[in-house]
């Protein structure tokens, strides 16, 4: 027996959101009597951190601090329309969403301000802090609280306001495929380290090293856990995942946790993750979608890097002993390449 | 030890980002952090009900059959079982998850009446008050079967004489834009390029159904709420979706719905065909008690939609200092029994094609192909995943016959800012270059001095940025007798026979012709069919029958999220 | 088949229910005293969702009868906190150690009945004792992490 050690690389690109029937999402947002924000939506949090990233777009577009806002989402009778969690368009369309809402809201808060300093509302500036004073004149401020509670309760205003993100319709065309599919994309790319056990066929990956470009990070904690949970679920699809382990025959189809088989805490392999940020234009502050390209180099890099290791062209997914050992049968035993 | 396995590269890009921003950028705790370690976030199981009613379903054995007969007798007299549901008790009996986008005709029933097209496909619910009793009691709903012949690879799916799965597509396979049985992508002249490449490199790629296996598994709890509306507690991805598609089942207009979700314990794409919403409320409908239906973890994992088969092809066309000059792909995806969500992932995957790369000659045909297997739907990165899979093993293989490194050989074609795309548009905002540059430099990997100077806003735009002089067009896969504009309009339009062509637009004109859009909608404004009624939905009457279409549109009929044809530029 | 009635306690307070004839403990704690923190997530011992301690001990609850648990004590994630959180939950929030949620009551269960009997675990024994645990989200290194700060005193309550 003997293990050999290989490298495989893969990049990829993704492309955030859909182009069906203009992929819209809307947000409506308010203020509390005294100041603080309820962001009401209809969009899903399964996890990938709806709440909390659309939670800091909107803290960062009134100009309060995050503590100050609360988002209410997916209860049909309050939130307006949103298209779903999917295709990694939450962050992009909602988030847009949510800045339109916010800002409208904002105008409000400021055009009361303004009234209670009486100074031009295009002369204020918000701290981020709760404050809302003149640009170049902090002493002449007032706090968010007071400015909602004077709109609401002297100046009979609502602070409140409304978002829509919709893409233009796209056509696409039946002989040339010309469409415009999406309005950003996301990047990766990857280094995966696998170890071939030449007698049992199995296969460990023992490293990855990615590089991801995702627009800006909005939250860097949010995008880590997508990244890092993405990646180990891109190394299950490439080597333990399948519903259907002989397709096209459906026999032998895993009904419990012991027959669909993902990798456990002792099966990881470190994950070195680089971050890149190229903004897009069309994001919130620049924010792209994380969710579910994380997923992709992994699996043609463990492909990859099991021919490095032994030779051996794995083209069905998933990678089995099975497979790698009829590979190796077929060849002649392992024939190492060492390309990285 | 997370600290110290991630860094922020800040350097690149970072005269195109503000990065002085008070909230954004910070790593703030989720808002939903304390709630998940204390175990009181609440998902759509964690409401309870007084008198809460199960829901389990009959199950066909085969993959593909004719239902002669359902005998529910047996199952409605054990103790403890409140209604067994079929098909007629369903409002609407046919759906396609895109029609709220007018993507795609009505195909797939909620509970089988006529014939099932994949084992494990549902033919009766059974509601009672105890999980236990609902799944014993569904053990004994007796189906009659007539066994036909079956498909379950997509390649014998789409050769002639193939069992039909289902009629309203005879060639198994879903039609694009009225016109072809694939979904087309040509840019200049692949052929031709292929010819005079230095070397052409050939490959087949397997992409195998994934189950999105969320640890909670799928599923909707209905109530009769006050004031004559129900509210259902979901575990969907998509709110409005399960909304409008329930709406659109159950014939109950949106103000009688109050859906509630949010909080859900994972998804991954399995949580959006809006499967067990219209079932549980016609289950709470039809009892008058709150209804649960909740998959166990083998239907999860064999019933529910996995993530879908793929089956890629790829030619590539590259010449000896490793450009790739042409790039050619036939690829199959594997829908199952019905659309779901499939022809739309083959539009994401075509206007994705051929990877990030500036290739000057790239075509491809995707098909949605029909087999006698559980539907696929949505999984994470849908569309993509599998496609990207296909590229990139492909291109390790390029590059070794190129005899370049990988790494190289990537950022030799990458697309870069400016370049022109297959699908016709100006590339921007890419990163690629950088990415691939930052691996090798952490992993050691020694590049050549273009691949480590390049840059994704550098060299990218001018013969690059053109589109190509003479694009190689064809009528491959062309077909007759589909509707062009909206998909919807054929909903219910399905021939008698499993073999005949579906017939033409004009042959089958309504006699109310001056309401097209209106005869796009499904018909709502029919009588409704109550759920006792012995006539079966599955099968509408044909629209002679029906009463005219008023001269308006109507002020209320079914959700759709389009203003009129969502997929279309008009 | 009669109904039997079940006492017992739940984190430390006496509780009595009545158990149907086959029904699991998960379902008796949900249904029947309503702690909705044990989750479902196969009912085949599968995946963890559903952990408790039962004398101190991690326990599959689905994979329990009802009825087994007179007597005995059961401890679930509603009773790791009071006031103040445990410090396995502050770490888990510190870590970012949850997504969806949905395993993190279990798999707090889990890590609690090994910090209880091995309050400095190596992470293979941290890795062991959560192998019951799955988490479709995370990837396991955060929730590990988390274990490991409680365990090495740079995370307290």
């Amino acid at each position: 027996m003997t293990l050999h050690r290989g490298r495989g690389f893969a990049a990829i690109n993704y492309p955030i959101g859909m182009n069906l029937g203009g992929d819209p999402s809307q947000a409506l947002v308010h203020s509390n009597p005294d100041g603080k924000f309820t962001v009401t939506l209809s969009s899903i949090d399964l996890g990938q951190g709806m709440k909390s990233v659309t939670r800091q777009i909107a803290a960062e577009t009134l100009g309060i601090p995050v503590e100050d806002v609360y988002v209410d989402t997916a209860d049909s009778d309050t939130g307006p329309h949103c298209m779903g969690s999917f295709a990694s368009r939450g962050t992009h369309r909602v988030g847009n969403a949510v800045i339109q809402a916010a800002q409208e809201a904002r105008a409000v808060m400021l055009d009361a301000a303004a009234e209670e300093l009486e100074v031009d509302p295009a002369d204020l500036v918000t701290d981020g802090q709760g404050n809302i004073h003149v640009r170049g004149a902090p002493s002449r401020s007032i706090t968010t609280m007071a400015a909602c509670q004077a709109a609401q309760f002297r100046q009979g205003k609502t602070v409140s306001g409304r978002g829509i993100f919709l893409i233009p319709l796209s056509e696409v065309d039946p002989d040339t495929g010309e469409m415009t599919p999406v309005s950003c994309f996301a990047h990766a790319a990857m280094i995966v380290e696998v170890e071939v056990d030449d007698e049992t066929g199995e296969v460990s990956v023992t490293d990855m090293k990615s590089a991801y470009e995702v627009g800006r990070a909005l939250n860097p904690k949010l995008v880590e856990q997508q990244l890092r949970g993405g990646a180990w679920m891109g190394m299950s699809h490439a080597a333990w995942e399948t519903t259907e382990p002989y397709y096209p025959d459906r026999a032998h189809g895993p009904v419990d946790f012991s027959g669909y088989l993902m990798p456990g805490p002792g099966d990881l392999a470190p994950h070195h993750i680089s971050i890149l940020e190229r903004p897009a234009p069309d994001g919130p502050f620049g924010g792209k979608g994380p969710g579910e390209m994380c997923a992709n180099p992994v699996l043609p890099a463990v492909v990859n890097a099991i021919y490095d290791a032994v030779g051996v062209r794995i083209d069905d997914l998933p990678v089995t002993p099975e497979k790698v050992l009829r590979g190796l049968r077929a060849q002649g035993g392992a024939k190492p390449r060492r390309r990285l | 030890m997370s600290d110290g396995m991630i860094e922020f590269r800040k350097e690149f890009f970072a005269d195109e980002r503000d990065d002085t921003l008070n909230e954004i950028g910070k790593p703030t705790r989720r808002q939903d952090i304390l709630g998940h370690v204390t175990g009181r976030s609440p998902f759509y199981d964690d409401h309870l009900f007084q008198g809460l009613l199960h829901m389990r379903c009959a199950r066909s054995p085969h993959h593909a059959a004719r239902i002669r007969r359902i005998d529910t007798s047996e199952a409605e007299r054990t103790p403890g079982v409140v209604r067994v549901l079929i098909g007629r008790d369903v409002p609407l009996n046919l759906n396609t998850l895109l029609s709220l986008l007018d993507f795609g005709i009505d195909d797939e029933p909620v509970l089988a009446t006529d014939r099932v097209r994949y084992r494990g496909e549902p033919v009766a619910a059974v509601v009672a008050d105890s999980e236990a009793t609902a799944r014993a009691a569904a053990a004994k709903v007796r189906v009659e079967w007539e066994v036909l012949p079956h498909v379950l690879d997509v390649e014998e799916a789409i050769r002639p004489g193939a069992p039909v799965v289902l009629d309203i597509y005879p060639g198994n396979r879903f039609i694009y834009h009225g016109k072809y049985d694939h979904q087309k992508l040509r840019y200049g002249d692949v052929e031709a390029a292929l010819r005079a490449a230095d070397h052409v490199v050939e490959g087949r790629y397997q992409m195998s159904p994934i189950e999105q296996a969320p640890i909670e598994t799928c599923g909707a709890i209905a109530a009769p709420e006050t004031n004559d509306r129900f509210v259902c507690y979901s575990s969907t991805q998509a709110l409005f979706f399960s909304l409008a598609t329930s709406s659109k089942l159950l014939r109950l207009p949106s103000s009688r719905l109050h859906f509630i979700g949010g909080t859900v314990g994972g998804g991954f794409g399995g949580k959006v065909d809006s499967i067990h919403e219209p079932l549980a409320i016609l289950g709470a409908m039809l009892t008058g008690r709150p209804c649960k239906y909740m998959w166990d973890r083998e239907e999860e994992m064999q019933v529910g939609a996995p993530r879908g088969a793929e089956r890629w092809y790829i030619s590539d066309g590259v010449m000896r200092d490793g450009r790739i000059v042409a790039r050619k792909f036939v690829g199959y995806f594997d829908s199952g029994a019905y659309t779901r969500l499939s022809s739309y992932a083959i539009i994401k995957a075509v206007g994705h094609l051929p990877g990030p790369y500036t290739i000057p000659n790239v075509s491809a045909d995707v098909s949605c192909v029909y087999t006698n297997r559980t539907p696929a739907t949505a999984m994470r990165g849908f569309g993509i995943t599998g496609v990207d899979f296909a590229i990139e093993a492909h291109m390790d293989k390029v590059a070794e016959v190129v005899g370049m490194n990988p790494i190289d050989f990537r950022i030799l074609n990458a697309y870069r800012d400016g370049d022109m795309k297959a699908h016709r548009r100006s590339a921007k905002n890419c990163a690629l270059i950088e990415c691939c540059q930052v691996v090798a430099e952490k992993a050691g990997v020694q590049l050549s001095n273009a691949a480590r100077t390049a840059s994704s806003r550098q060299g990218g735009g001018g013969d690059r940025g053109r589109l190509p002089a003479h694009t190689a067009l064809d009528q491959s896969g062309r077909v007759e007798g589909f509707d062009t504009g909206s998909y919807a309009r054929k909903a219910g339009q399905r021939p008698a026979t499993q073999h005949q062509v579906p017939a033409p637009v004009a042959a089958r004109a309504s006699p109310a012709t001056q309401a097209a859009s209106v005869q796009s909608r499904p018909r709502v404004e029919e009588t409704r069919v109550a759920p006792s009624a012995s006539q079966t939905t599955q099968q509408p009457a044909p629209p002679q029958q029906h009463p005219a279409p008023p001269s308006a549109p109507p002020r209320s009929g079914p959700i759709r999220f389009s203003s009129l044809s969502g997929f279309r530029r008009r | 088949m009669a109904k039997k009635p079940v006492t017992f306690t739940l984190n430390g307070t006496e509780r009595a229910a009545f158990a149907d004839p086959g029904q699991n403990l998960l379902d008796l704690l949900r249904r029947g005293v309503g702690d909705l923190t044990p989750k479902y997530g196969c009912a085949q011992g599968g995946c963890g969702a559903c952990t408790v301690l039962i004398d101190g001990a991690p326990h599959l609850s689905c994979l329990v009868l009802g009825e087994t648990v007179e007597g005995r004590a059961v401890e679930t994630a509603a009773g790791l906190s009071g006031a103040a959180l445990h410090p396995l939950q502050e770490a888990f929030m510190v870590h970012f150690a949850a997504q969806c949620g949905y395993c993190t009551p279990g798999m707090l269960m889990a890590a609690k009945a090994l910090l209880d009997q091995t309050p400095k675990p190596t992470r293979e024994e941290v890795e062991e004792a959560i192998s019951g645990n799955l988490c479709r989200c995370t990837g396991y290194e955060p929730i590990i992490a988390a274990i490991l700060s409680v365990a090495n005193g740079s995370v307290r309550a």
